[in-house]
């Protein structure tokens, strides 16, 4: 397939270039914030915000015309189905090109990336020098929506690299004390995760272009599967690494609490709800997709580090003084979640981790902008100098309340709904991991009521009586998550209409190229269970 | 019995000459020798503007003469003086690079020569002999002619670090480049005796004919004259283990002569040793291309741990440039042994096969062209920096990291492209230093050479620390905390450009400007190279 059934996929699209527009408005937007004039620093972040919101109206206005019934029929070819494709030459030489599409993978994150960074920039201060800040969180922006929506390898690597400079100059210039080896720490380990990433994207497109000549072509690639057993799991391996880094899975985490605490609070809502996501993003689209045998070889490895990483994840953040740092590690808890989901190879599970990222960038970007809020008040985030929080700021500790449940995944928010479908599509598949990785919920509930409880109850020091509640401004920033956190709770079917055919067309994909079977429906684990209970209700007369 | 005469006419044929294909030769020649004869003769005659003016026409003549010969004649090779000089698309990229830096390197020394208390047509003088020295280097298909070129590009070299005899570290690195200089010069010269021993010749190709040509029982003295070939240019590219010198005298020499000799001494180097290995003996392939990947390897993993331990920018970057060279030679390596034989079995042009071993030389030949901007510009950025704050008074060393503290609140545009230039160097996506580095990982893995493809990107993460703490520091708002007495003055009238040289901010806007184009839209470079490499094959 690769251009002409691109093309044809894009019908719906109409004319407009949506998707390089998404990239390149915020882009235009930070040239045009560095340009302004030196004397009027405060136009920046207006202006910036501005641009931010542009792309997000059109983020918007895009889900609005995404066709979840035009990707349900492309799923009878067999064809993954990327909308809104537009691909231009780029480096003929070397057979690359500037091509974008979406499925219903990427559509919600490039939604929520675009959403999300015109939220914080208008309700976040950065305290000092807002036009470079505002320069760097655009170029942030672009450079993310350009990594999911990226269809070629060398241009997919491109953005995943470029994001790391203004994330790496967000921390270092608006961080906290320790930021600069924060900074320094989240660059590196990130690099040194993607250094073999781009060995491997030229030994794929090496290995695996078709005859005609090279290409770094995803569709081409994946759809292809040119690659020997051994060349692709080795690639795969290479390209899992990059992406387990950024994820981050627990042996391989180690940057993310340092990044997240010394980070300026619009950096850690970005880093958590965004970057985060470029890792599991990566797994489905450039592990599942590109390596469907090798991820089926390397799944059970997957698993366990991802149920290892919700496990550890939840008792570490439990262990934290740091309210900051309790966020941090339940983000990597969460992260496990979706490792667990996407290598389960069922359609309840993938769309759930699909979902789950999305839930998880609206729940921790709303947990740190809340402790971000804290901080700005009191001065501290350390859990045991804060006590008595509600009697004080009782709207805040509301909205603290509901988005903390939000993230414990109590039913009815947005939280639960992709948690449950990972756990229900990964216990078809994997029964034990998912046994182990459901305590992570109850853990989960556990360190953030404990953190709650501490924080919030118990008799307020003077300190604590008169810390401030939500001002409009604030309400105004945190309205949106509340609202998303709500809505997506009680009616996630917009969510679940666009991933599920994709998640359905990546499964194909697996059981076409791999020895994957997908679990017979009339079999094994319903009828286990039910015999189990009989006999047990058999012992009992 | 024939006559004296009758004797010379007999053996000696005069070789004709193609005066067109030497014109960039000739202009810089020419140049070098009209501005000494000016100097020396009426002194008072050449103001310091009128030989830096002279210096970067010639620069710019040298290179709009090769890319006009280029387009007129394709890249196909041209050879005069009887095989010995040959002009074909490679010679001549190089050679429009050598302008390009020779236009570089004197606009950013126009305002450090007072400074270093140099004069100005010495300086130009011998800046255009060397550029020669290297453009005959890039051409040469005779060792006699290369080592000509090396010679000619090293003495003016030696001259121009000892130039700013004033400091002591000048003569020292001077002496030090010159000490071990004339020592790679020997074992150059004593591997083109041997060479000449085991193949009857030292015209390159007629090496490689002979190598193609013949059944040999053994190759060991041609093996050992290789050996010491590389040798000799192994120093002058500063590959480990022949590096040592490079951070003294990188560190001694006035900075605008530092990035000369990062950018384009290496360039040359490089080029001389693309031709001997490529061109000469290519037949032994399979024997040196394992030296070349020692080579690499030691080189990147040498120069990326060195350079994180450094406290001075400029022998931070003197390290760097020793990774760089590595990577270089990653692609001088990406030669399959197999294709090798394949030349040999259908020696005499399958264009299938020069397009295969061409990968690995046109990423080479990406990679020195971008390298050379990002190391002129960054060099010419130390140039500016210690130029607008002098030398220091607490006996730190003139480059020392903490000089640089807060430089993005003195001045904001310089620490940004200096930013730029740095990230460049790390491999940051969107500057030329990454399709750099990603064109030679390609060649790398195209021949299979996994293992050092992996040790290439990782050793550019080691490197990176290095380049980000200087990001860092002048990124870092404490410094201009620690500095308060004169914080809010800087702030009220912050120096932009006014009061730094405009010759250097010019050099400097070039070199980002490349980089950045060069890393957007890199097909034409791509293209330029791919043709210029393929041009080299017999």
């Amino acid at each position: 397939m690769s251009a002409g059934a691109l093309l044809a996929a894009s019908g719906s699209g109409a004319d407009f270039p949506i998707l390089n527009a998404l990239i390149f408005v915020p882009a235009v937007g930070a040239l045009v914030v560095a340009l302004l004039p030196r004397n009027r620093p405060d136009l920046a972040r207006p202006v910036g915000a501005l641009f931010a919101a542009i792309a997000g109206a059109l983020a918007l206005a895009m889900a609005w015309q995404f066709d979840t019934s035009a990707a349900a029929a492309q799923l009878a070819n067999g064809d993954a189905a990327f909308q809104f494709g537009s691909e231009v030459s780029w480096i003929p030489a070397l057979g690359i090109s500037w091509k974008v599409g979406i499925d219903g993978i990427s559509l919600w994150l490039v939604v929520l990336t675009s959403v999300i960074v015109p939220i914080v920039l208008a309700g976040v201060d950065p305290h000092h020098d807002p036009k470079p800040y505002t320069a760097w969180m655009l170029l942030l922006q672009a450079g993310s929506v350009g990594a999911f929506v990226a269809l070629d390898l060398f241009l997919f690597f491109v953005m995943f690299e470029v994001v790391l400079v203004p994330m790496y100059l967000l921390i270092a210039g608006w961080g906290y004390e320790g930021r600069r080896y924060a900074a320094t720490k989240f660059f590196i380990y990130t690099m040194a995760g993607s250094a073999l990433l781009l060995v491997a994207i030229v030994a794929t497109a090496v290995l695996g272009s078709p005859e005609s000549g090279i290409t770094f072509d995803l569709v081409t690639l994946a759809e292809g599967q040119r690659l020997a057993t051994n060349a692709a799991r080795l690639c795969f391996v290479a390209f899992a690494i990059a992406f387990l880094v950024k994820v981050p899975v627990v042996p391989l985490h180690t940057w993310l609490p340092d990044a997240h605490t010394e980070a300026p609070t619009a950096g850690s809502v970005v880093l958590a709800a965004v970057l985060l996501k470029l890792g599991t993003y990566g797994l489905l689209r450039f592990g599942l997709y590109l390596f469907p045998e090798a991820s089926d070889w390397a799944a059970p490895v997957l698993v366990t580090v991802g149920v290892v990483g919700v496990i550890w994840g939840a008792i570490t953040a439990a262990m934290q003084r740091d309210l900051k740092r309790l966020v941090a590690y339940s983000s990597v808890a969460h992260m496990g979640f979706i490792v667990l989901g996407i290598f389960a190879f069922t359609a309840e599970a993938i769309g759930g981790g699909v979902i789950q990222m999305v839930n998880h960038g609206i729940s921790t970007g709303a947990l740190f902008l809340l402790v971000g809020m804290l901080y700005e008040r009191r001065r501290t985030r350390q859990i045991d100098e804060l006590a008595g929080i509600q009697s004080a700021a009782p709207v805040y500790a509301g909205v603290f309340t509901l988005i903390m449940l939000s993230s414990v995944g109590v039913p009815g928010l947005n939280g639960f709904v992709g948690e449950f479908l990972i756990l229900i599509g990964s216990f078809e598949t994997r029964r034990w991991w998912t046994v182990i990785a459901a305590t992570g919920v109850i853990l989960a509930a556990l360190y953030l009521l404990w953190a709650y409880q501490r924080v919030f109850h118990g008799p307020p020091a003077a300190a604590d009586r008169q810390t401030a509640d939500l001002r409009k401004g604030e309400l105004a920033t945190l309205a949106p998550f509340v609202i998303a956190a709500v809505a997506l709770g009680v009616y996630p079917k917009p969510l679940l209409n666009a991933t599920e055919p994709a998640a359905d067309t990546l499964l194909e994909h697996l059981v076409e190229h791999s020895d994957f079977e997908l679990p017979d429906p009339a079999d094994p684990v319903i009828v286990d269970a039910g015999d189990g209970a009989d006999s047990h209700d058999g012992d009992d007369h | 019995m024939p006559s004296l005469e009758e004797l010379f006419n007999e053996t000696f044929a005069s070789p004709s000459v193609d005066w067109w294909v030497l014109v960039p030769q000739i202009i810089l020649v020419g140049a070098a020798l009209g501005l000494l004869l000016v100097a020396s003769l009426a002194p008072r005659a050449l103001p310091a503007w009128a030989s830096t003016v002279v210096t970067i026409a010639t620069g710019a003549a040298t290179a709009i003469t090769a890319a006009i010969q280029w387009t007129d004649w394709g890249s196909a090779p041209r050879s005069t003086l009887a095989g010995a000089f040959v002009s074909d698309g490679f010679s001549l990229l190089i050679t429009v690079l050598v302008g390009a830096g020779v236009v570089m390197t004197a606009l950013v020394a126009h305002s450090a020569l007072d400074r270093y208390g140099m004069a100005p047509p010495e300086f130009a003088a011998l800046l255009l002999a060397s550029a020669a020295g290297a453009v005959v280097m890039a051409g040469a298909n005779d060792l006699i002619v290369l080592f000509l070129g090396l010679e000619s590009l090293s003495i003016a070299l030696y001259v121009l670090i000892a130039l700013a005899g004033r400091r002591a570290s000048s003569r020292e690195s001077a002496m030090k480049y010159f000490v071990l200089g004339a020592f790679s010069s020997a074992f150059f010269l004593y591997g083109i005796a041997l060479v000449y021993g085991a193949t009857g010749g030292t015209n390159l190709s007629r090496i490689s004919e002979f190598l193609f040509g013949t059944v040999r029982e053994d190759d060991y003295l041609l093996l050992a004259g290789v050996a010491l070939l590389l040798v000799g240019l192994g120093f002058k590219i500063a590959a480990v283990p022949f590096h040592f010198w490079a951070p003294d005298v990188y560190e001694g020499a006035p900075s605008p002569v530092t990035g000369y000799l990062a950018s384009i001494a290496k360039a040359a180097g490089f080029a001389a040793m693309l031709r001997v290995l490529y061109v000469a003996v290519l037949q032994q392939g399979t024997a040196w291309s394992p030296i070349i990947v020692a080579l690499a390897f030691a080189s990147l993993s040498v120069g990326a741990v060195m350079a994180i331990c450094q406290s001075d920018v400029k022998r931070m970057l003197a390290f760097s440039s020793i990774s760089h060279a590595g990577f270089v030679l990653v692609g001088l390596a990406a030669v399959d042994p197999d294709i090798v034989d394949r030349l040999w079995a259908d020696f005499g042009g399958s264009v299938g096969v020069a397009a295969d071993l061409g990968d690995g030389v046109s990423s080479a030949v990406f990679y020195l062209v971008a390298y050379s901007f990002m190391a002129l510009g960054s060099f010419a950025v130390l140039s500016a920096v210690v130029g607008s704050s002098g030398d220091p008074d607490d006996g730190t060393s003139r480059h020392d990291l903490s000089r640089y503290g807060g430089l993005a609140r003195r001045r904001p545009v310089l620490a940004l492209a200096f930013a730029v230039l740095l990230l460049a160097q790390a491999g940051v996506p969107l500057t030329a230093g990454f399709v750099a580095k990603f064109e030679v990982i390609r060649a790398a893995v195209g021949e299979g050479i996994y293992v050092l493809a992996a040790v290439a990107m990782v050793t550019a993460v080691v490197s990176a620390f290095a380049y980000l703490r200087v990001v860092l520091t002048m990124y870092a708002p404490e410094a201009a905390a620690t500095s308060g007495d004169d914080a809010p003055t800087a702030r009220i009238s912050r120096p932009r450009w006014g009061d730094l040289p405009l010759t250097t901010v010019l050099a400097i806007a070039l070199a980002v400007a490349v980089t950045l184009i060069v890393g957007v839209l890199p097909q034409t470079l791509l293209e330029w190279s791919a043709d210029a490499a393929l041009s080299i094959f017999p």
